[in-house]
């Protein structure tokens, strides 16, 4: 598969070469070459300088070719961008978006975007450790 | 009416005074609390400190109720997501956004903004209006029509001076409305009409043929 991933930062250098590992084509975009120092000496995908809410920045990516788009920069609002351009625009099959902001994220999944929480995931994940803990001591 | 103004920046406050001029109910959003301080004391209070992007502000200041929601932040991404959360989440009827690139117009209405203003392009078609030399001047565009109103000076050097408006082989996209000539009075243009060195003549055409009426315009 070819998979586009915005934003190089621990989570999308983390994510890139476990899909590079796996043997896809990744190529990671970000505004700043100095994050794609997080990219592992043995990454063998693209890592290539751009603002992925810039159409033209998608296109040098590879984005009419891509199976998979994944946003991941810090900033929710440039995720959601470059998700809806990469789906409406360039008809990506796969677009997933991550949305810190849970109340945000709950409207643009009913928009139609793939979208991830991590606060609401991560949250829900401490409780359900907590909540076995409690199960284990009551038995 | 009510209208929300997210963004407190110098074209924010602007656009609050003049609205608030006009007599409308004006709530501008935003995310800095200097700003905001600097707003409420000279204006009272009409700011809300808050980011217009979430939905719980935009809740909080009764968007609900709101006929216009007006994003003019620095980022276009974040004014796109703060027409759609207006738009999706609070059912305002009327979302304006500025962009700062001018390239994500045709994505944001399709994306449901139903105005975008390019500020770069404002800025340059006034700079162009300016430069007297300038043959082709954009007057206004009909964004919604997919039409642009134009200006075009008709030179001494113009090989068309002379010939009749039926000789000139327009696109065919573009109509003729006016000629306002150097001296005499402005006239509508007809098939027999001949242009004159000094004629500047307005037309409606489609944004991609704005060049070829130029060339057929003045010949050169």
């Amino acid at each position: 598969m070819k998979i586009i991933i915005m934003g190089c930062g621990r989570v999308g250098a983390r994510f890139a070469s476990l899909m590079d590992e796996d043997g896809h084509e990744v190529t990671v975009l970000d505004n700043d070459t100095y994050s794609f120092r997080r990219l592992p000496a043995s990454f063998g995908g693209t890592a290539l300088f751009g603002n992925g809410i810039d159409e033209e920045a998608q296109k040098r990516a590879g984005i009419e070719e891509a199976d998979v788009f994944v946003a991941l920069t810090q900033g929710d609002n440039r995720n959601v961008m470059s998700c809806q351009i990469a789906k409406h625009v360039f008809n990506v099959p796969r677009v997933m978006c991550r949305i810190y902001d849970p109340l945000r994220e709950e409207m643009y999944s009913a928009l139609g975007l793939e979208t991830i929480s991590p606060t609401k995931v991560f949250a829900q994940l401490l409780k359900d450790k907590i909540d076995k803990k409690e199960e284990k001591a009551e038995d | 009416m009510y209208i929300i103004v997210v963004g407190g920046g110098r074209l924010g406050y602007y656009l609050l005074k003049a609205l608030l001029n006009e007599g409308h109910e004006v709530l501008v959003l935003e995310k800095d609390v200097r700003v905001c301080k600097t707003i409420t004391d000279e204006l009272g209070s009409v700011c809300f400190r808050g980011d217009g992007c979430e939905a719980s502000t935009l809740a909080e200041v009764g968007t609900g109720r709101a006929d216009m929601l007006v994003a003019v932040t620095g980022d276009d991404e974040d004014n796109l997501v703060a027409c759609q959360v207006a738009k999706h989440k609070h059912n305002v009827p009327r979302t304006i956004a500025r962009l700062r690139n001018p390239q994500n117009a045709a994505l944001f209405k399709k994306l449901g903004v139903d105005v975008t203003i390019s500020t770069t392009d404002i800025i340059i078609e006034t700079i162009e209006r300016e430069v007297p030399t300038h043959p082709l001047t954009q007057l206004m565009s009909l964004d919604e029509k997919g039409l642009v109103i134009v200006d075009v000076k008709i030179s001494t050097e113009s090989t068309t001076v002379g010939k009749m408006v039926k000789e000139l082989s327009l696109p065919k996209e573009s109509k003729l409305a006016l000629i306002i000539p150097h001296e005499g009075s402005t006239h509508v243009p007809a098939a027999n009409t001949v242009l004159r060195a000094g004629d500047q003549i307005i037309a409606v055409t489609s944004p991609e043929t704005k060049e070829a009426l130029r060339a057929a315009l003045r010949g050169i």
